[in-house]
C-alpha cells in the first residue's frame, strides 16, 4: 500500500456515514462591508498602502513618463528595469528618447540564468504594470508574464507600478469572480501590498526585508 | 510608524466577549427560585450564599435551597472524570426538579449547568431533555438580580472604590462579565476602577491551581498586583473560586486588600443585615 | 557553517521544570508579555466590528468543517489539478518518509544548498537537522527563524519565531556569529539579515516552504507573508519544494477570501499581509523566471489520527494564525519553548498528542486553567478548551480501555487518582455522606494544617467557614418558613 492510499483509506473510513457540510457560502460578508462608490476607491486603497509607507502618486496618461523619470531622478537611481515590448514601455523608451540624460533602461528580456548576478546586484529598481488594485485591503493584483517575469517585482530595491483607476476594483471575492480566475489561474499570482517589510525582532516595523524597500504606485487617474 | 503597528500599552480588557444570542428574560418576577449554592461557597463562602438569599427575599421572592445538593460536578469534568462528574450532576438533577428558575452564585457553576450538562448526558435522551431544561432556567446571581429582578440598589454606605474581577466562565460561557458592573453601576457611593489584563484569568481553572502550581502561582500574582496597583480598596467577584485564589494569595503575600463575594457587598451596601 | 547548524542546546525533559525555569526568567517574561500585549492589541482593533467578527468567524469555520468533510475527494481533485498544472505530488505518513522524499529530489538535483520560507511542516520533520545530518545546508530565510536558527535554537512562536529575543539580543547574536558591528537599531539589523540572505537565495539550489491554503479546485498554492522571503525561495532556486499538511486543503478559490482576512488580522492586526503569493505551477517553456520544478509534499503525521475522531476533528480547522497563543495567560508566561514541541500554546497542547502521541506530552492537556481566551478569539472556531477537556479524559483513561482514539492515551491513568475521584463522586451524589463531610469540615477547621501541599505554594491554607451554607440556609428558611 502506498502512503496515498493509506492516508486517503484512513480518511474515508472516519467519514464512513457521514454527508459532507454543504456549501452555504455567503459572499455578502466578505463583499458587503468592502464595497465602495468609485470616487472613494482610490482614497480607500491609497489610506491602506499609505499605512504600511507605500508611496502613491495621482497622475494621468499623458504625464505618469515625466513623473516617473522626475522620480528616478530625485532618488538618483541610475537604471530602471523595464518591459519594453509592452505598451507602457514603449511609452517610456519614447520619453527616455527625448530625454537622452535620465537613467539607463533596462528589459528583462531573456532567462533570469543568463544575468541572474546583474538582476541581483545592479538592478536597483523596476517597473511593471498590474492587473488593477483591491480597495478593500489596499493591495495592487500581478500575474507576472513573460515580459514582465515574477522577479522583476520582488529583486531590484525599487518597484513602480502603474495602476489604472478604473482598475480600482471593491474587494477580492469581486475580482475573482469579474475575471473568473477560478476558471484559469497563472503559474503565479501575486497580490502586493506595500514594501516588504517584517516586525520580527521585537515587535518593531521595519521595512525592506527581502523584497523592495520602496514600493511607488503611479495612480493613472484618467484610465 | 503605521497605526496597525503601534506599540500597545497594556490596560483593561481587549478582549472583547463573543456575542452571544441575547437570552430571553422571564417578563415577570418568579415567586420562587431555586439556589444552587455551589461548594466553595458551601464551605469557604456561605456567607455569600446567604446574601444570595437575603437579596433574593426582599425581592420578594421565595427561596428554595434543597439540602441534598451538593456540587455540579466540574472539578471532575475539568480533570477528565467524565464518568464521576456525571454521577455527580445526576444527583443534582433530582434536587432541582421544580419548574422554577435555579439561580447560582457563580458565573463557573453556572456555566457547569448551563453549557455542559448537556455534553455529560448527551447520550441518555431522556435526560438531555431534561438537562436542557434545566440549563434554560438556570441564572448566574447578578444577571438574575438585573434581568429578571430587574433590581434598583440604594447605597447606603460610604464612598469606597472597587475592582471587579469577572471569571472567566461568567465572562466567556454565561456572558455575564458586564452584569456586575451594571449592578455596581447602581450604587452612587462606589467607584468601580479598572485593573490592567482584568479580562485574563486569574490562575485558578479548578485543579489547575494544584497540578500546575508554578503556573497558577505565576497568574495570581500578575493578578493580585494589577489589583493592587488600581488602588481599589476592595475587591469584588461573583465567583467564590477566584475569591478563594485571590484572597489566599493576598493573605499568604500578608497584603491588606481582600475580595469579597459582590452578593455580599452589594447587600451590605444596601443596608442589609446579617 | 552545516553543523554550527544543528541544534544543541540541552533542554531539561519535563514540562514542569522548563515551566518552573521559564517563569523565574524576568527578562524573558517581559518580552513574552510586552509582544503579546501589543498582538492582542492590533488583533482587537482590526477586528473593531464584533458582529462582523462574530460573522465571518462562523464564515470561516463553516469553510474548513466544509473542507474536512470531503477532505480525500478534495485531496485527490488538488493533486489532480496541481498534477495537471505540472507540479509533482506527494505523500508522506511520516516525517521519516516526507524528509526521504525531500532528500530523494536533493540527491536528484545534486543540490548542496537550500534555502527555507517559513514553514511549520518542516519543523514537525525537523527538516534543517535530518538535511544537515546529510552535509547539506539548509537555511531559514524567516527573519525570525534565522534568528533562532543562528542560537540553535526553536521557533518560540508559529508566527513570531524570535519572539521571546528583544532587540539588544538579536544584537549580540549577529555580533558574535555574523562577524558585524553591534548594532541595536532593528533596521540596520534587518540590514543585516537582508544582505545575508540575499546572497543565499542567490546561490540556493533548493527553495523549500510550506502552504497556508491549498486550493483543490484550481490546485492553488496560497502563501502569506510580509517579507518577501517566501516569494524569493518560491522563485529563485531552480526547485521548489513545498510542504503542508494534508489539511491544509480548501475547496474553492473563494473559500481563500473569508479565511486569509481571518488569518492576517487574527495573527497580526492587518487586513492582509504584504504579499499573497499563489503558486499554480512551475515556469512555462515561455516564461523567463519561476522554479523549473515544483513538488508538493502532503505530510499526514498523526493528522488521520484526530480527524477519526468528529471531536478531535476540529482541531485541523486551524489556519495556524497563533491567536490562541497570543491570547494564552499560560503561553504568555511560560513562553513558546517551555512546551518542548514545535507547536506551542493552545493549539500546540490539542495538535501535538496526534504527531508525537500523548504519552510524550503528558502535562500539556493538564497546563490550562481552561479560561477560554484560545476559544474565544480562534478564528475558525476550534473548541480549544473542549478539546483540552477531551485530551484530559483520554489522558487518565485506563491504556487499555477499549476503542481507544489516541496512541499513548492513558499517560497519567493513576489507579490512586482515580480511586479519589470515585470516593469523591461518591461523597458528592451521597446527601449523608456530604452532611457528615461538612459537618466534619466545619467542625475541624481549626485542624487544617498550614501547609497543604501545592495550594500553600501560592495561598494561605484555606479555612473551611465554622457553618456551611447548608447549615445556615436550613436555619434561616425554617425560620423564615415559620414566620
Amino acid at each position: 500500500m502506498s502512503a496515498k492510499q493509506n492516508i486517503l483509506g484512513k480518511l474515508r473510513h472516519s467519514l464512513t456515514g457521514t454527508t459532507p457540510v454543504p456549501d452555504n457560502f455567503d459572499e455578502a460578508l466578505v463583499t458587503q462591508i468592502y464595497t465602495y462608490p468609485p470616487e472613494q476607491r482610490i482614497a480607500q486603497l491609497r489610506k491602506l498602502m499609505e499605512a504600511v509607507h507605500t508611496e502613491i502618486h495621482l497622475t494621468r496618461g499623458a504625464e505618469w513618463p515625466a513623473l516617473l523619470a522626475q522620480l528616478l531622478q530625485k532618488r538618483e537611481l541610475p537604471s530602471l528595469l523595464i518591459a519594453p515590448t509592452t505598451e507602457h514601455g514603449r511609452r517610456i523608451t519614447e520619453h527616455w528618447s527625448n530625454h537622452p540624460q535620465l537613467p539607463q533602461l533596462k528589459a528583462y528580456d531573456r532567462p533570469v540564468e543568463e544575468w541572474k548576478a546583474e538582476l541581483f546586484n545592479d538592478t536597483p529598481a523596476s517597473l511593471t504594470t498590474t492587473l488593477g488594485a483591491i480597495a478593500a485591503t489596499g493591495s495592487l493584483i500581478l500575474w507576472p508574464t513573460r515580459e514582465e517575469p515574477r522577479l522583476m517585482s520582488l529583486v531590484p530595491p525599487v518597484h513602480f507600478a502603474l495602476l489604472k483607476a478604473s482598475e480600482i476594483y471593491d474587494n477580492f471575492y469581486q475580482v475573482q469572480q469579474q475575471f473568473a480566475w477560478a476558471q484559469g489561474m497563472p503559474t503565479n499570482a501575486l497580490l502586493v501590498s506595500g514594501p516588504s517589510k517584517t516586525a520580527d525582532i521585537e515587535q518593531v516595523l521595519a521595512y525592506g526585508a527581502h523584497g523592495p524597500k520602496d514600493l511607488v504606485v503611479l495612480i493613472l487617474e484618467d484610465q | 510608524m503605521s497605526e496597525l503597528f503601534y506599540n500597545a500599552v497594556p490596560n483593561a480588557t481587549r478582549v472583547a466577549p463573543p456575542l452571544a444570542e441575547p437570552r430571553e428574560y422571564p417578563h415577570e418576577k418568579p415567586q420562587k427560585v431555586y439556589l444552587f449554592g455551589t461548594c466553595v461557597v458551601d464551605l469557604f463562602y456561605p456567607e455569600a450564599g446567604m446574601d444570595a438569599i437575603h437579596l433574593l427575599e426582599r425581592e420578594g421572592i421565595c427561596v428554595d435551597y434543597p439540602q441534598g445538593q451538593s456540587c455540579c460536578g466540574q472539578p471532575a469534568y475539568t480533570s477528565g472524570y467524565t464518568d464521576q462528574a456525571r454521577q455527580v450532576a445526576r444527583a443534582q438533577l433530582a434536587l432541582f426538579a421544580g419548574d422554577y428558575p435555579v439561580v447560582v452564585p457563580s458565573g463557573s457553576c453556572a456555566g457547569m449547568l448551563r453549557e455542559h450538562y448537556a455534553d455529560l448526558f448527551k447520550d441518555e435522551p431522556d435526560t438531555l431533555k431534561q438537562v436542557q431544561a434545566l440549563a434554560a432556567r438556570t441564572y448566574e446571581l447578578a444577571e438574575f438580580l438585573l434581568f429578571v429582578c430587574k433590581v434598583q440598589l440604594n447605597d447606603s454606605g460610604a464612598p469606597v472604590k472597587v475592582a471587579l474581577h469577572t471569571s472567566c466562565s461568567a465572562r466567556r460561557e454565561m456572558n455575564t462579565h458586564l452584569h456586575g458592573r451594571e449592578l455596581l453601576a447602581q450604587l452612587r457611593n462606589v467607584e468601580r476602577v479598572d485593573h490592567s489584563h482584568e479580562s485574563e484569568c486569574c490562575g485558578f481553572g479548578g485543579t489547575f491551581s494544584v497540578r500546575m502550581p508554578d503556573i497558577s502561582g505565576a497568574m495570581v500574582a500578575d493578578k493580585t498586583r494589577a489589583l493592587q496597583d488600581s488602588g481599589a480598596h476592595q475587591v469584588l467577584s461573583a465567583d467564590c473560586g477566584c475569591l478563594m485564589n485571590i484572597n489566599g494569595a493576598l493573605e499568604k503575600q500578608q497584603a491588606a486588600l481582600r475580595g469579597q463575594h459582590l452578593a455580599s457587598f452589594l447587600w451590605q451596601r444596601t443596608g442589609g443585615e446579617r | 557553517m552545516n553543523a554550527a547548524l544543528i541544534p544543541t542546546v540541552e533542554v531539561s525533559e519535563d514540562f514542569r521544570t522548563r515551566a518552573h525555569q521559564a517563569l523565574g526568567d524576568a527578562q524573558l517574561r517581559n518580552n513574552f508579555r510586552n509582544a503579546m500585549d501589543s498582538l492582542m492589541s492590533k488583533r482587537a482593533a482590526s477586528f473593531s466590528d464584533a458582529h462582523e467578527r462574530e460573522h465571518l468567524r462562523a464564515l470561516g469555520n463553516a469553510v474548513r468543517a466544509r473542507a474536512l468533510s470531503k477532505l480525500p475527494d478534495l485531496l485527490e481533485q488538488l493533486e489532480a489539478n496541481l498534477t495537471r498544472n505540472g507540479v509533482t505530488v506527494h505523500w508522506a505518513e511520516t516525517v521519516e518518509e516526507a524528509n526521504a522524499i525531500v532528500l530523494s529530489i536533493i540527491r536528484r538535483r545534486e543540490a548542496t544548498q537550500v534555502i527555507k520560507g517559513k514553514s511549520m511542516v518542516s519543523e514537525e520533520m525537523e527538516m534543517n537537522h535530518v538535511l544537515a545530518a546529510q552535509g547539506i545546508e539548509c537555511l531559514e530565510s524567516d527573519m525570525g527563524e534565522f534568528i533562532v536558527q543562528l542560537d540553535h535554537e526553536k521557533p518560540s512562536h508559529i508566527i513570531m519565531p524570535a519572539i521571546h529575543k528583544n532587540a539588544s539580543q538579536v544584537a549580540s547574536l549577529f555580533h558574535e556569529k555574523l562577524g558585524v558591528e553591534y548594532t541595536k537599531d532593528v533596521d540596520q539589523l534587518i540590514q543585516i539579515g537582508r544582505r545575508v540572505l540575499r546572497e543565499k537565495f542567490f546561490e540556493a539550489d533548493i527553495g523549500v516552504s510550506g502552504v497556508n491554503f491549498a486550493v483543490a479546485e484550481t490546485g492553488t498554492l496560497l502563501l502569506v507573508e510580509n517579507e518577501g522571503n517566501g516569494r524569493m525561495s518560491t522563485t529563485v532556486p531552480p526547485v521548489h519544494i513545498a510542504v503542508t499538511g494534508i489539511e491544509k486543503v480548501v475547496e474553492n478559490l473563494r473559500d481563500v477570501v473569508p479565511l486569509l482576512s481571518l488569518l492576517t488580522r487574527s495573527a497580526l492586526g492587518q487586513p492582509i499581509t504584504t504579499y499573497v503569493n499563489m503558486i499554480s505551477g512551475p515556469r512555462k517553456a515561455d516564461e523567463l523566471d519561476g522554479p523549473e520544478e515544483v513538488h508538493l509534499v502532503l505530510l499526514d503525521n498523526g493528522r488521520s489520527q484526530a480527524f477519526a475522531d468528529s471531536e478531535l476533528r476540529q482541531t485541523l480547522n486551524c489556519i495556524r494564525c497563533g491567536a490562541c497563543m497570543n491570547h494564552c495567560p499560560v503561553y504568555t508566561r511560560i513562553g513558546g519553548h517551555t512546551y518542548g514541541e514545535v507547536y506551542p500554546g493552545p493549539i500546540g497542547k490539542i495538535i501535538t498528542p496526534h504527531m508525537v502521541g500523548l504519552a510524550k506530552v503528558p502535562d500539556h492537556p493538564s497546563a490550562s486553567s481552561l479560561c477560554g481566551a484560545c476559544g474565544e478569539v480562534c478564528p475558525v472556531k476550534i473548541p480549544i478548551p473542549a478539546l483540552l477537556r477531551r485530551l484530559r479524559e483520554e489522558n487518565v483513561k485506563a491504556p487499555d480501555s477499549p476503542h481507544p482514539v489516541m496512541r499513548g492515551q492513558g499517560s497519567k491513568y493513576s489507579r490512586q487518582e482515580r480511586f479519589i475521584w470515585n470516593a469523591w463522586a461518591k461523597l458528592h451524589s451521597s446527601p449523608t455522606l456530604y452532611r457528615l463531610f461538612t459537618f466534619a469540615a466545619t467542625r475541624l477547621r481549626a485542624l487544617v494544617p498550614n501547609n497543604v501541599g501545592p495550594w500553600t505554594q501560592n495561598h494561605s491554607a484555606p479555612k473551611p467557614a465554622a457553618r456551611s451554607l447548608h447549615d445556615l440556609a436550613r436555619e434561616h428558611l425554617a425560620k423564615q418558613g415559620a414566620r
